[in-house]
Formats: structure tokens, sequence, C-alpha cells
């Protein structure tokens, strides 16, 4: 760089230098790839404005009571958000509880334990599984897990459990539990990949310490090698409940859509993602048309600030874990 | 041997077997869903599943060849549009990208990469279905598009930054000029991950349904690109949530045919990828 800068004349300036610059190729490359990349940034931006501006009715009549309000009338146009937030947010809980622990599991497993051998074959697996279809969830979940559901899991929680309230009500097989356990199949591979990851980070010597001072390998595991791959391993956590936030057919499929709110986790319910699919084409009136599109504005905001909490934890431990 | 010692070692061998237990409850999973995928749809298959037209609610028979063909249409569609977009956009935020714009770009690249479909599905609706009044599978595979540009961006990005400088350096010093090394040098040596990435990008649209309920719709005709098309997302779950028993045996096969397809992709790319990649970190 020095030597070139000594030896050339002083730069040309105004039009002549853009001309000779252009004359240059590598100039027209990053301007023919920059424009191709100005095009995330353009379709990001109009998405974001799209949503915004086809909302405005509803957003002008109910405003922030579109969120609270439970009553979706199309007849009526009376439109509220309450009860498919509370489903999304209802099932998306749900398949965390099943999915963090059998996921936090699998990955120590694969981390700690497993032979190089198994633990690459494993997480082969487990990631072929990431890339199933949501539709192929559904038509299974439909078929398989709502028959289970109805004839052995309900029952079982009612009679043990049935004192809550949670756990009461009529058993059909559809709805929150059911959508809830389908989705924590389907963020299982996240959260076991990514956890797997931040574990294969922590470095050796938390290991040895634990184990040199008498730890058990349990202990050694649970105490030293989980709390220091935390961050990491919440980062998964979220970037799962992102997916199941915004998870539309295999929810679609059994959910039951129902547009109330229910205490019961054996009632029919409705999520933000599954009204969308449910009713988006056969809405005519506007009021309705944006109401949905404000849903689908509603889980885009729940999403991205989801998602963008997991990268940054993500960020933060492989950071921390390579210096 | 005191008690506690004994309990804490009997515990770390429960707690180390119940690991063991989860991961093998996860990769069970996946033998299940095949197998039993497999098991209904090889039942429900035949030739007039490739042959055939779909027919509408209440007629016996009928096949799925114009979701076949639509799916294809499509995807087609989605890679003549994503593929060179997000590849371009990879090699600027690789090669070009200087520190705001670079940094804005791949920020929204990563948002929109985890927007829901069904979000990009009403985008799509929006900006082409409602314009051209109709369904479509143009609206169809720009919806898919807009799914592929981003993930195809942030893989082309990731593997072409992690070909050595000294390969840069080499041909730089030869006399190359920065565009002539990246197309000669860099992204040949970056071309399996590139590959791999693009593939596995495609696998992931092949099965989004969300996107295309309301963009290209369904039809039980082969059409052209500006009318309401069949694909086989759509199909499974139209036929799923039907009360037939023969529309799910449809349903069934298509899942069966499908699924297949995306872990076939998904197996193959992994395969480039482990062939030996060019280039090492």
């Amino acid at each position: 760089m020095a030597i070139s800068a000594a030896v050339s004349a002083p730069p040309p300036t105004g039009a002549r230098a853009l001309l000779l610059r252009l004359r240059n190729g590598d100039e027209v490359a990053r301007l023919i790839t920059l424009a191709f990349a100005s095009i995330i940034l353009a379709v990001t931006v109009g998405l974001v404005y799209q949503l915004w501006s086809t909302c405005a009715l509803p957003r002008h009549k109910f405003g922030f009571g579109f969120l609270t309000s439970s009553e979706w009338n199309p007849v009526t146009g009376q439109f509220g958000a309450w009860p498919f937030i509370y489903g999304t947010v209802v099932t998306s809980v749900i398949a965390l509880i099943v999915a963090v622990p059998l996921g936090l599991g699998a990955a120590i497993f694969l981390a700690e334990l497993a032979p190089p051998r198994i633990s690459s074959a494993f997480t082969f697996f487990i990631e072929l599984l990431a890339a199933v279809p949501s539709v192929i969830y559904g038509l299974l979940a439909m078929f398989t897990l709502v028959p289970i559901m109805r004839e052995y899991v309900e029952p079982f929680l009612q009679k043990t459990l049935g004192f809550l309230p949670i756990f009461q009500g009529t058993i059909s097989g559809y709805g929150y539990l059911t959508a809830g356990v389908i989705l924590a199949i389907m963020t299982l591979p996240f959260i076991i990949s990514i956890s797997r990851e931040a574990l294969l980070e922590v470095p050796t010597e938390q290991r040895e310490a634990a184990l040199a001072l008498g730890a058990t390998r349990w202990e050694s595991t649970w105490q030293a090698v989980v709390p220091y791959a935390r961050l990491g391993i919440f980062g998964s956590v979220f970037l799962g409940l992102a997916r199941a936030l915004g998870e539309t057919m295999a929810v679609t499929m059994v959910i039951g859509n129902d547009h109330k709110v229910h205490e019961s986790l054996f009632a029919l319910g409705y999520t933000i993602a599954a009204i969308i699919a449910n009713e988006f084409s056969e809405a005519t009136a506007d009021m309705h048309v944006q109401s949905l599109i404000f849903l689908g504005l509603v889980l885009f905001l729940l999403t991205i600030v989801i998602n963008a909490l997991a990268r940054l934890l993500i960020i933060a431990t492989t950071r921390r874990g390579s210096s | 041997m005191t008690l506690r010692n004994r309990w804490r070692k009997t515990l770390s061998y429960v707690m180390l077997s119940l690991t063991g237990v989860c991961a093998v409850i996860a990769v069970a999973t996946l033998f299940l869903i095949l197998g039993y995928l497999v098991y209904n749809g090889w039942r429900s298959i035949d030739w007039n599943f490739f042959t055939q037209l779909s027919k509408p609610a209440g007629e016996a028979g009928g096949g799925m060849l114009n979701a076949i063909v639509g799916s294809l249409q499509i995807i087609l569609l989605a890679v003549a549009i994503g593929l060179p977009v997000g590849f371009m956009a990879g090699v600027y935020l690789s090669e070009f990208g200087g520190q705001t714009f670079a940094f804005l770009v791949r920020y929204m690249a990563d948002l929109l990469n985890g927007v829901p479909s069904i979000v990009i599905g009403i985008f799509a609706y929006a900006v082409v279905v409602v314009p051209m009044h109709g369904n479509s599978a143009l609206a169809g595979g720009v919806a898919l598009s807009l799914i592929l540009i981003p993930i195809t961006a942030r893989s082309t990005e990731q593997f072409m930054t992690s070909v050595p400088q000294t390969l840069r350096e080499g041909a730089l010093a030869l006399g190359a000029s920065k565009w002539k090394t990246i197309a000669t040098v860099v992204v040949p040596a970056a071309h399996r991950g590139i590959a791999t990435g693009m593939i596995l990008g495609v696998a992931r649209i092949a099965g989004e349904t969300a996107p295309l309920l309301f963009t290209s719709g369904s039809s039980d005709n082969m059409n052209g690109l500006h009318q309401p098309t069949a694909s086989l997302p759509v199909m499974i779950y139209l036929r799923a949530m039907s009360a037939d028993p023969e529309w799910h045996r449809q349903a069934w096969a298509a899942g069966m045919v499908l699924l297949l397809l995306v872990l076939f992709a998904n197996i193959a790319a992994r395969l480039i990828l482990s062939r030996g990649i060019a280039v090492q970190k």
C-alpha cells in the first residue's frame, strides 16, 4: 500500500475520477454485488412497511385495545387478538417445558459422554429431523399424536393431576396440549444441536478442575460445564422459542380452531399463525383482512425480539469460548 | 465408602444414563416419523399418483401430477430469483462489504431469516397477488425466493470468508484484479460449501407450506405461471384436513414423496461437504 501510494500521481477528482474507477472492473463488480445486497435491505424494509401500512384500519379503530380484546367476530366487525396471543404463548411454553430438559439431556450426552463416532452419527440424524417439513409433522400429528393424546396421555393427566384447572374439561385429542407437544418435537433438534455446540466450546480445564477436586462425572458436568455454557444454552432455547411462535402448519392441523381463551390445556384453541393460515384467503371485509395482517405484524415483532435475544446470547458465548 | 459418596456416585450414574435416554428418544423420533410415513405412504402410493391429475371432492381416484409439476414450477421460479440474488449478496458481504452497510445488510438478512414463513406469505400476497388479482405460481415462487435469499446469502458469505487470506494475496500478487481473484480463486475454493448451502436452502423451501396457502393456492389442473397452481405441501395439508379416507391415503403418499425428496437433498448436501472441503479453516 505504502509503495503504490508513493509512486502514483495525485488522484484525479470529480467526474473523471468516477470514470476511471468505473473502467476498473473491481468497481463495477463492487457496484453489482452491492445492488444485489441492497435487494435484501429493500425487501426487509418493504416487508415491515407493507405490514404496517396495510393494517391501518384496525390500528386506528382498536389501537392497543386490539392486543387485549378477546372478541373476534367478522360479522359484527369486532376484532381482538388476545385469544390468539394467548394460544401462541401457551403452546410455545408447553413446547419449551417438554423440549428443554429433553434437549439439554441429549446435548449433554452428545457433547460429554458419547464416543465421537456415535455423537456425530446422532447429531447427523437430529439435524435431519430439523429438515422435516412442518406439514409432515402436522400430518403425523393428526393421525398418530392426536389418538395417543386422546386415549392415553390426557386421560392419565386428568386422573393424576385433574385437581388442577389446566387438566380439567373434555378430552378430544386436539387442542393446546397436543399443539405444544408437536412444537416440542419440532424445536428439539434446534435446542440439541446448538446446546451441544455451546457445551463443546467449554475448555477441558473446566472439567479437569472439577474432577481433580473430587467431583463425580455428573457433578463436574452439571456444576462446572453446564453453567459455563449457559448463555449458549439459553440462546438455543430462545431460538427454539422463536421457531415455535411462528410455526404454522403443524399447529393449524391440531389446535382445533376455537376463537376463545380456555383455561384447560385440553381445550381447543387458536394461535396467531394458525388463524392467519385459516382465515386469510377467505376474509373479504377490509377490516377482517387488515386485522389478520395486524396479527401478522404482532407475530413478526414477537419473533424478531426473541430472535435478537437468541443471537446475542449465542454470539456472547462463542466469543468467550474462542478467546 | 461413606453413604454420602455412594449416593453421589449413584446420582452421577443415574443422571448420565438419563442423558443417554434423552438422546435415544430424540433420534428414535426421526426413525418413528420416517418409518410410519414410509409404511403408510408405501401402502397408499400407486402409479396414478404420478400420472393423473387430482380430482375434485367426491370423485374417486386421481393422482397428484398437477401438484408435482406445480411444486417444480414454483421451486424453479424461487431458485431462479433467490439463488443469484443470495449468491451475489453473499459475495458482497464477504468480499466488498465495508463496515456499516455490510453490517446493516447482514442484520437485515438475519432478520428476514427469522420472519415466520406465514408472514412472508402475507407480504407476497400484498405485492404480487393483489396487483395480479389472483393466486399464481409466480406469487408462490416470489414468496419462497424471499425465504431462499437470506439463507443463500449468509451461507455463501460464511464459506467465502473461510477461504484463507493467503490464497487471495497470492492471486493479487500475480497481478489479478480483485474481481478476477474472486471469480477464479475464492469462489472455486469455496464452491462445495456454497453448493451445500444452496441445496439446503432449496430443500428447506421445498417443504414450505404456509407461504403458499394464499399465494399459489391450489388447482386441479396444470396451469401457466400466472394462474393458481397446486403444490405438494399445500396438497398434503388440504387432503389431510378433509374427512375422506381416500384423500387421507393420498396425503400419506404425497407426504412420503416430499419427505424422501427433502431428506435425500439434505443427505446429498452433507455428503458434498464431507467429501472434503477444499478449504480448511
